[in-house]
């Protein structure tokens, strides 16, 4: 950087009515593949706040039942899955419930879709703001995948009513949750970076995204156990990250299950890999996409 | 005042032609899939022949700005000047070079930025502030100033989908005003709103250049830069025209602009102004042999035609040419009551009307035209404002061996001269001033 240059000549101007020098920003052609100013991102935090808030305040605005519909549509999904997938298909529960089994389940798959949905159209939705004023654009997907938290946490506070309904109290086992919340939540911000990024530049990728969701609920363990796959391909299967996520939850709110080990691991590092990825590809794009949107 | 804010250097922005386009898609990039590949793996190699449809917004563009500026900047479409502010606003990335920004940059390049229609006034002070890059704090801070600025304090906890068009400008307006940055950018934001509206802004604006600030400011509006800008950029092409004081900077411009314009079709979505019981639909300017023309001589005859169309029934009415120069500054207010010899134009179909100047004795330098009618003076049935632009040059001034400009005068008069007493031959030769005059 020019931090040297700017130094010195900072001396010359010293006299002047401000208290301390101005700060200097250099401006320049996009640099290599790591371009991220972590210092400018915290420094808009109070800015990703407003976005939360905002995405929040809408969509309770729009939607006439409100906050209902954070309880609903779990609700209703859940019976759905309950009457078909249980009662008619006979799907194994690992001894659970039904309705509690696939509850567990759907609490992390609806935010993870939702925070899916958002995170795709995040940047097209913003693009006069884009175009128009400077911020860090991360700022975007970020306030994309943590509005769906409020509804996950209402949500929440309904499984705890079905849990005291089927007398199911989890073990010590749930002080690892929080562990599997955040890894839900990187889940989410690693595909979601991806998908904002590509939706940005190719404007008929917004057309993939639901059929990808749906595809990918199929290949998580929402509805049905993940011990109905071999053990010896479980590490395999933990390539999904949202299969970790989906048996961590059960495991910790109920105790039913096995502590997803080997699966856990398999799918840690796919998160690290897509979050860490998803960043350089949405920083790479972020220096084109006012160009493009 | 001479330190520099903003310190551009080889600033170059290079588009291709289809990131101009509205957006990509798959079904277009698929088949470009393996180069994109190719390139991802760092491989430009034969692939990355030259495009011919690449298009420089920017060419090395070097610049200055010293602090406390406010800084036209003009320039026809395309010349680059809001790829200029979006670089220096941090929107897009440029190409090549670099722009050193000292001070904290706030940018006004569209009202109501981040505006959402379903959230109440109240919130979207909250929201754009912060995204025009003030913290909660600032904004809870000058939360009432912003408010009485916007005039809409009676509908604050409204939602804005609620608003009229006049109340959105003036809150989204409001926000952007009171940022407090060191300096600003400002993009056409101007071109909206009553006249009541822009004339509002237009005072903020200038407010803010005399607090020392530095400031960026496009438009289209030659008096508005005018009347803000002490200092002007003149671009064409992506390149640096010109750089100076905004009068000269704005003689240039207009006068590489080569009169080749001959009717001005006023174009639907002008700016009227008045009851509109008639309008003006076309101005001819000529000279005095009846052609089309826009530079004149000093001396010259300056015939103005006026097309008017008539809407609805309206008592006869008076025309007015008013001429000002690019300044804003009024020069002549050539009014139709001022013939003894003219008739009110009846109100009953399309009519042409001639105002002629003649003797054209204006200093050399740009005019601007504006033309209004009505039934007397102080009832306006039309008034479109500087729709058009005249150039006069010094013609047969230039011989006298004297340039002309605006500081020293706006009209030239031939005078009568004559010294009246020298020390050594008191009075024994005083010329008789009226003989003298005869001889002119």
């Amino acid at each position: 950087m020019d931090q040297a240059g700017a130094a010195t000549k900072e001396k010359s101007v010293d006299s002047r009515t401000q208290v301390g020098a101005p700060p200097v920003f250099r401006i320049t052609p996009p640099k290599g593949w790591f371009d991220l100013d972590l210092r400018e991102l915290w420094k808009s935090r109070e800015l990703l706040y407003f976005f939360v808030w905002r995405e929040i305040k809408i969509r309770y605005k729009q939607t006439a039942i409100g906050a209902a519909w954070a309880v609903l549509q779990p609700l209703l999904t859940m019976a759905v899955f309950t009457l078909f997938f249980g009662r008619l298909a006979k799907m194994p529960s690992d001894g659970l419930p039904y309705p509690l089994f696939y509850y567990c389940a759907l609490l992390p798959w609806m935010y993870f879709a939702t925070s899916l949905q958002n995170a795709t159209n995040v940047i097209v939705d913003q693009q006069r703001v884009i175009t128009k004023v400077f911020f860090p654009r991360l700022v975007l997907p970020l306030a994309a995948v943590a509005a769906p938290l409020l509804d996950f946490a209402i949500s929440f506070g309904l499984l705890a009513v079905i849990m005291v309904y089927y007398g199911t109290y989890p073990s010590i086992s749930l002080l690892l949750l929080p562990f599997f919340v955040i890894l839900a939540i990187v889940t989410a911000l690693g595909i979601g970076l991806w998908l904002s990024a590509l939706n940005a530049i190719y404007r008929d990728f917004r057309y993939v995204v639901p059929f990808l969701v749906q595809f990918w609920m199929f290949a998580s363990p929402v509805a049905y156990p993940s011990s109905l796959v071999p053990e010896k391909w479980r590490w395999l299967y933990g390539i999904n990250p949202m299969a970790g996520v989906i048996e961590g939850f059960r495991w910790t709110l109920t105790g039913s299950g096995n502590p997803p080990s080997s699966l856990l691991v398999a799918s840690s590092a796919t998160v690290l890999l897509l979050t860490v990825g998803g960043t350089l590809y949405f920083q790479k794009m972020e220096s084109v996409i006012a160009d493009v949107v | 005042m001479s330190d520099i804010a903003i310190r551009i250097e080889g600033l170059a922005k290079h588009y291709r032609l289809g990131e101009k386009e509205p957006y990509l898609a798959l079904r277009d990039v698929l088949p470009r899939g393996l180069r994109t590949v190719s390139q991802l793996l760092g491989k430009r190699t034969a692939s990355a022949e030259p495009n011919s449809r690449d298009i420089w917004a920017l060419r090395d563009i070097s610049l200055d700005i010293a602090q406390g500026d406010v800084i036209g900047i003009i320039g026809r479409n395309g010349a680059g000047k809001s790829t200029l502010l979006k670089i220096l606003a941090r929107v897009t990335r440029p190409t090549r070079g670099f722009a050193e920004v000292r001070g904290r940059l706030g940018t006004l390049l569209e009202v109501g930025t981040g505006f959402h229609q379903e959230l109440t006034g109240r919130e979207n002070i909250f929201l754009s502030g912060a995204i025009l890059g003030m913290s909660k704090a600032d904004i809870r801070r000058r939360f009432d100033e912003i408010v009485a600025f916007s005039e809409v304090d009676s509908f604050l906890d409204t939602p804005i989908k609620h608003y009229s068009t006049g109340m959105l400008m003036r809150l989204a307006f409001a926000v952007a005003a009171h940022l407090e940055t060191e300096i600003l950018l400002i993009d056409e934001v101007l071109a909206v709103g009553d006249t009541l509206f822009q004339k509002k802004c237009l005072e903020r604006v200038g407010e803010v250049a005399q607090q020392g600030r530095t400031a960026l400011f496009v438009s289209h509006s030659m008096a508005a830069v005018a009347a803000l800008c002490r200092r002007g950029i003149l671009l064409e092409h992506g390149r640096v025209q010109a750089v100076g004081p905004i009068a000269n900077v704005m003689n240039q411009y207009l006068s590489a602009d080569d009169g080749t314009a001959e009717t001005i079709n006023l174009p639907p979505q002008t700016q009227h102004q008045g009851s509109g019981e008639v309008r003006v639909t076309a101005i001819d300017l000529k000279d005095r042999l009846g052609h089309a023309c826009r530079h004149f001589e000093y001396g010259d005859d300056l015939c103005f035609d006026i097309s008017i169309e008539y809407r609805h029934p309206s008592p006869p009415l008076h025309c007015s040419v008013d001429i000002r120069t690019l300044l804003g500054v009024p020069v002549l207010h050539l009014y139709s009551m001022d013939d003894p010899t003219w008739a009110p134009v009846k109100v009953e179909s399309n009519s042409l009307v001639r105002c002629v100047l003649s003797n054209c004795d204006l200093y050399p330098g740009t005019y601007l035209v504006s033309v209004w009618l009505g039934p007397s003076p102080s009832r306006g049935t039309e008034l479109v404002r500087d729709i058009l632009q005249f150039h006069v040059d010094q013609g047969s001034l230039r011989r006298r061996g004297f340039d002309m400009t605006w500081s020293h005068g706006l009209v030239h008069r031939d005078s009568s001269w004559a010294v009246l007493a020298e020390s050594t031959a008191a009075q024994s030769q005083v010329p008789q001033l009226a003989s003298h005059l005869q001889g002119l």
